[in-house]
Formats: structure tokens, C-alpha cells, sequence
């Protein structure tokens, strides 16, 4: 178990240090945006959503209503469906009552380290990530509410990209695995490109219908591969 | 001030449900192959998408800078620099091009 922790740990660490600058970006913004400290911080506490937190942001400074952006939130999480579904092929060897616990944690970057690390899920494995991924967040927060605005303006800028860098920190090195993953992921970008400009689909709907199509497509495209060598 | 509990309360439901109930409800089924490469591709296609939609949602002073941060991010990690590294050199390009204006 001891070991397993460490696993985790060190698995972890990048997603925690990553955290923190963005988080501080969120809770700068966020201030910004009107919300009080015990707002600012409920909200990394209870939600732990970083790309929908942010978006949240967006849509109260365009004036969208508390319904529109929960059902906008809905919709821009409900990826994670996919990811906790892609997921749970890997958690069978858990206990069923940790789900729940485990569920609350599981973010984009979390998924990713999860999804990538497949031969070393277990429980403590995954508590380790996740509790510490979240702690991370959760302090970001609370600093960057409190002194974001010390920081000069540019940098609190460039903190808001940190959580697209971390995106694309966590998908590039995946292409050096398979031509495939390389191939998959331009897909989807040309993809929701074309569904973001022509505004077809309302924010939100536009990225399930994206994440969705373009996975479909490449279950097509990669078909007459072995599976089992697939090993993504 | 206005309060955003109502909010924050709504999406915390909202982002936590579809975390809870596949993980719940797919740990006792098997995939099969078509859905399980289909689950595959998922971290691909999310990811990617995300990451256009950070840049092309970004203000227009903003885009040039994100779209340099955001590569330069990429590129690191792909050259097997670690995620923190990789992160910061995404944020320090994008803070230096920002003041380059």
C-alpha cells in the first residue's frame, strides 16, 4: 500500500504544482468577477472543475443567468461520463463504496494521469491523486483570492492559458505512442471547429456533440486494428 | 454583493453526477470491443477539443498569446520535458508576449 501511495504521489505531483498557478488565476478571476471569498471558495470546494469553473466566470460577466450556466456546466461536464465510463473498466478491482469518493475526484487532468497510468490503479493509488490533486486546487484558490491582485496584470492573464497548457501538456506527449492518437485529436479539433463556427449547437452542446463524433469517426478509422496491441 | 450559493450548489450537482453514475453502474459490465475503443479515444478527443476551445474563446488580444503558451506547452511535454515544466514554460511565454505588446 506503502508503495502504491508513493506511486501516486509521484504520479500526482505534476497535476499538483500545475494546479496551484491556475487555481490562483481562478480565484483572482473569479474576485474579479464580484464573488466573495466564501463564493470563491465553495466553488473550487464543492464543484472541482477547473475548465467549467472558469467558464462559469465567462458566462456571468456575459450576464447568462444561474440556470443557463448550470445547464451549460452540465453540458461541458458531461464528458466526464465518457471519461468516468472509459475509467470504470480499470476500478473493477475496487471496493463499490469507494466509488462515490472516487467519482468526486476525477477532472480532466486526473482522468489523463489515471488513463495513462492503468497498470497502477488501485485504491490508495487513486485516493493519493485525487485528495492531493484537490488540496491543491482548493489552496490555489483561497491564495489567489486573497493576493492575486499583487501579482502584475500580465501574469494573471497568462495564468488563465495555464489550464489550456495543461491540456495540451498532458495530450502532445501521446502522440509520440501512436501516429493514431496524433491523427484522433486533429480530427476533433477540425471538428469542433466546424460546429463552434457554424453555430449550429448552443456552448456546451457543441463539445459533447464534438467529443462524441470524433471518437465514433475514429472507431471507424481504426477498426481493422488489433486491439489488443492498441494499448492507448 | 449577490450570492452565487444557488449556483455553485447547482453545478456542483451537475459536475458531480456524470462523474458518480458510469463508474457506478459500468464497473459491474464488460465493454465490448467497439465500446471500448470508443472509450479509448475519449481522453484524445476531449482533451483536443478543449484546448481549441480555450483559444478560440479567448479575447482578441489574448489569442495570439495562448495560442504560443498553449503550443509551447505541448511541445515541451511532447520533448519529454515533465508536466510542471512544460506548464510553465507555457505560462512565462505567453506573460512574455503578452508584455511584448
Amino acid at each position: 500500500m506503502y508503495k502504491k501511495i508513493k506511486q501516486g504521489f509521484i504520479a500526482v505531483l505534476p497535476i499538483v504544482i500545475g494546479y496551484f498557478p491556475i487555481a490562483i488565476g481562478f480565484g483572482l478571476l473569479s474576485k474579479n468577477t464580484g464573488i466573495s471569498f466564501k463564493g470563491t471558495s465553495l466553488h473550487s470546494i464543492m464543484v472541482f472543475a477547473g475548465a467549467s469553473q472558469f467558464m462559469s466566470l465567462d458566462l456571468i460577466k456575459a450576464g447568462v443567468g444561474t440556470g443557463g450556466i448550470i445547464l451549460a456546466t452540465f453540458l461541458l461536464n458531461l464528458r466526464h461520463i465518457m471519461m468516468s465510463a472509459s475509467l470504470s473498466v480499470n476500478f473493477k478491482n475496487i471496493e463499490r463504496k469507494y466509488l462515490p469518493l472516487i467519482a468526486f475526484g476525477i477532472t480532466d487532468e486526473t482522468f489523463s494521469v489515471a488513463s495513462f497510468n492503468k497498470d497502477k490503479i488501485n485504491l490508495p493509488f487513486i485516493l493519493t491523486v485525487n485528495i492531493l490533486a484537490y488540496t491543491s486546487w482548493v489552496s490555489g484558490t483561497i491564495v489567489g483570492f486573497l493576493v492575486g491582485e499583487t501579482l502584475p496584470k500580465a501574469l494573471q492573464s497568462s495564468l488563465d492559458i495555464g489550464l489550456y497548457a495543461m491540456f495540451a501538456a498532458l495530450l502532445f506527449p501521446e502522440f509520440n505512442k501512436h501516429l493514431r492518437t496524433f491523427i484522433i485529436a486533429l480530427l476533433a479539433a477540425i471538428i469542433y471547429m466546424g460546429l463552434y463556427y457554424s453555430e449550429l449547437f448552443s456552448p456546451g452542446w457543441d463539445i459533447i456533440i464534438g467529443i462524441v463524433l470524433s471518437a465514433v469517426l475514429g472507431t471507424f478509422v481504426f477498426k481493422n486494428k488489433d486491439t489488443k496491441e492498441e494499448k492507448l | 454583493m449577490k450570492s452565487y450559493l444557488p449556483l455553485i450548489f447547482g453545478m456542483a450537482v451537475v459536475t458531480y453526477l456524470p462523474r458518480l453514475i458510469p463508474l457506478v453502474y459500468l464497473t459491474k459490465k464488460k465493454p465490448g470491443p467497439r465500446l471500448k475503443r470508443f472509450l479509448e479515444l475519449i481522453p484524445y478527443t476531449s482533451l483536443s477539443i478543449l484546448i481549441v476551445r480555450g483559444i478560440i474563446t479567448s479575447s482578441q488580444d489574448m489569442i495570439g498569446p495562448a495560442i504560443v503558451g498553449i503550443s509551447l506547452a505541448g511541445i515541451s511535454a511532447y520533448f519529454k520535458a515533465n508536466l510542471v515544466v512544460s506548464v510553465l514554460i507555457g505560462i512565462v511565454a505567453s506573460f512574455l508576449m503578452i508584455n511584448m505588446k
